[in-house]
């Protein structure tokens, strides 16, 4: 299925367009994506350094490498990408966060080209990148299947897709949405709508019927007692995935 | 002229140049830092020779921790023939016209590994070391601003606008504030600082002497304060002694010979003919701790976050620990394309390191209150601890380990 049409929900993108102030604050509504964003972060690196066989060592292992963040909001993962040395795209439905996230990027002296758009639009224009990273979208979106062949599309042959969502267990269901949003209050309630989790087997199939191969999962979990997200096997909850598209 | 750097330091002392050097080490060239420090011209390896007359009586008891970071930065080498390695601690509280001061504790100083636990270095030979090591970084990593300090600064959300006193502007990521207790940064920033005052003063000067010491450091507790005998190279220690401001006045106010009499009735006679060897200097004891090692793109480090009781000597073994700590948190950072000043890294940074801050800063406070005094319970109480200590080999080695840096969470570059 190959659509121009905007494979979003217009009440998940007004609910996130209203907080568009609130993304840098990092004891905000958003203050959970800014201590789980490091360990993505190196997830991210870890699997782009490994398979576009990058220079590890430097503080911009991503020189020359063309970025593509789908749904960045107010750009916490297109800004650690571009300070990494990437030439990063980024977009977001919502034109609050868009207008949020460029203001900040230009305070922090990093350019990022931020654009109100859908990956529907951007993929329909033909553009491809070497990288493709789209955290925590998966699981707001009304059809999954179709928008990981969209992200497919955005991928050049040999480049890869890195994913992050929420897995549908029991625990996900105890942890991210009765403890994030009701017990600790991390989130804002609402946030998530757990019946649209996916499972990593699901987010394989995805992929496969997307033509991605090389299907990598890892986990993100909290550590109580350090307070801090780390990486994990466990892909109970939080978890993402990396994907090749075969050159 | 308005430049932008990942990191300024505010505090151009051993602190904030070990700070520098630290991050240099873990980035190379790819990293750009300005220390921000007051006094002129900083001295080259060169240029420090020309102050020998100048003698700075202090000097640090650098734990085996800090030695292993100075050793990673390159510049031990510099310092080790300056360096006297502590082979054996003493510990007494006994009357001073006592005729046999019973030793309360002595152990062995060496750690597991067998280098010494501690080494005694003098600040200047420490200073010279680390200036020589930071001119070979100048034009590169480092940016030396000598003459100068940080008048203001507005931390917006992305970093910090900085304003020197002579109203040129820069732009950071992160503030370093390596600028001692009465830090200026820390005030500007509105962090607020618990205080102990204590109605003591600190003595410090050199002494010589006939006979070699043998790497033996003496604690002596009196009830005025502590007096550490701690030994330098060749036949000469660095007193550090604590009295009551009153009487640390009065000896300050002594002439030469009459100051040498103080030192000797509390030194004994074991080593022999006893002279100065060098200038004396005063300070008031006061202990703090700030409320927050962090603030929006600003960490404090060493006496700028804490000051403990200099009973321990060591002041500066928790500063190489603040620097150490916060340059792991900001390269584990940057790893992940966060900035130096990047909230996450801060919080990391302090969460790390106040809790431990506190607990040395309790620890040397209650020794301080345990053993300043003359009360018979307490020296019993005091004699029976610290025999026990004395007696269980497992104790000492985890006083040993304590002491030279090696328990708690260490970071990478002091293990």
């Amino acid at each position: 299925m190959q659509t121009t049409e905007a494979n979003l929900d217009p009440r998940e993108v007004a609910q996130f367009a209203a907080l568009s102030g609130k993304w840098w604050d990092a004891n905000g509504p958003f203050r959970m994506l800014h201590r789980i964003g490091p360990a993505r972060l190196q997830v991210i690196r870890d699997a782009a350094t490994k398979h576009l066989a990058l220079d590890d060592t430097g503080r911009q292992p991503f020189q020359n490498l063309r970025c593509l963040d789908v749904g960045c909001g107010g750009g916490l993962i297109a800004e650690p990408l571009a300070r990494l040395g990437g030439t990063v795209t980024a977009i977001d439905p919502g034109k609050e966060n868009i207008a949020a996230a460029t203001i900040h990027a230009e305070q922090a002296g990093l350019t990022v080209d931020y654009r109100a758009t859908t990956a529907e639009l951007l993929a329909e224009s033909g553009a491809t990148y070497d990288l493709v990273a789209c955290l925590e979208v998966i699981e707001h979106v009304p059809e999954p299947e179709a928008f990981v062949a969209t992200l497919a599309r955005l991928v050049r042959p040999g480049g890869m897709l890195v994913l992050s969502t929420l897995n549908r267990t029991p625990k996900s269901y105890a942890l991210a949405i009765i403890g994030a949003e009701y017990v600790l209050g991390w989130l804002p309630r609402g946030t998530h709508d757990w019946t649209r989790f996916v499972t990593p087997d699901e987010l394989q199939a995805h992929c496969t019927m997307a033509g991605l191969t090389s299907f990598a999962s890892e986990g993100i979990v909290y550590d109580l007692i350090r307070d801090q997200w780390q990486r994990s096997t466990d892909t109970g909850v939080n978890y993402m995935a990396s994907v090749v598209k075969p050159g | 002229m308005s430049e932008r750097y990942d990191a300024i330091i505010g505090g151009g002392g051993p602190t904030g140049l070990t700070m520098a050097l630290t991050l240099a080490h873990t980035f190379g060239d790819d990293v750009r830092i300005a220390i921000v420090d007051p006094s002129e011209a900083a001295p080259s390896a060169t240029g420090s020779s020309m102050n020998t007359a100048i003698v700075d009586p202090r000097a640090w008891a650098l734990s085996a921790a800090s030695v292993r970071l100075l050793r990673s930065l390159g510049v031990w080498s510099d310092i080790e023939g300056h360096a006297q390695p502590v082979t054996e601690i003493e510990i007494t509280d006994s009357f001073l016209d006592a005729g046999i001061r019973p030793v309360l504790l002595s152990y062995d100083n060496q750690t597991e590994a067998g280098e010494p636990a501690a080494h005694i270095v003098p600040n200047q030979a420490l200073l010279d070391a680390l200036h020589h090591a930071v001119s070979m970084r100048a034009n590169n990593a480092i940016t030396g601003i000598s003459g100068r300090s940080i008048s203001s600064f507005e931390a917006g959300a992305t970093g910090a606008n900085v304003t020197l006193d002579d109203n040129s502007r820069h732009f950071s990521d992160l503030i370093i504030a390596a600028d001692g207790r009465r830090s200026h940064l820390r005030e500007t920033a509105g962090i607020k600082s618990i205080q102990w005052p204590y109605d003591q003063r600190g003595i410090v000067t050199t002494v010589a002497y006939e006979r070699p010491h043998g790497g033996k450091a003496v604690q002596h507790f009196l009830p005025g304060g502590p007096f550490a005998m701690l030994p330098l190279t060749g036949n000469r220690s660095c007193i550090t002694w604590s009295e009551d401001a009153a009487a640390a006045d009065h000896i300050m106010s002594l002439e030469d010979t009459a100051f040498l009499a103080e030192i000797q009735r509390r030194f004994g006679g074991k080593l022999g003919r006893l002279e100065l060897a060098g200038p004396r200097a005063s300070f008031p004891l006061s202990m703090h701790l700030a409320r927050s090692f962090v603030a929006p793109s600003l960490a404090l480090i060493g006496d700028a976050a804490h000051s403990v009781h200099p009973i321990a000597g060591q002041g500066l073994n928790l500063a190489f620990r603040d620097i150490a700590a916060l340059s792991e948190c900001i390269a584990d950072g940057a790893r992940s394309g966060l900035s130096f000043g990047d909230f996450t890294v801060l919080e990391r940074y302090q969460s790390w390191r106040r809790f431990d801050s506190t607990l040395s800063a309790a620890t040397f406070d209650a020794i301080n209150r345990l053993f300043s005094n003359d009360i018979t319970l307490l020296r019993s109480a005091r004699e029976v601890g610290l025999g026990l200590v004395n007696r269980s080999s497992a104790l000492k080695q985890y006083f040993v380990s304590e002491g030279a840096g090696l328990s708690g969470e260490v970071p990478k570059l002091m293990r």
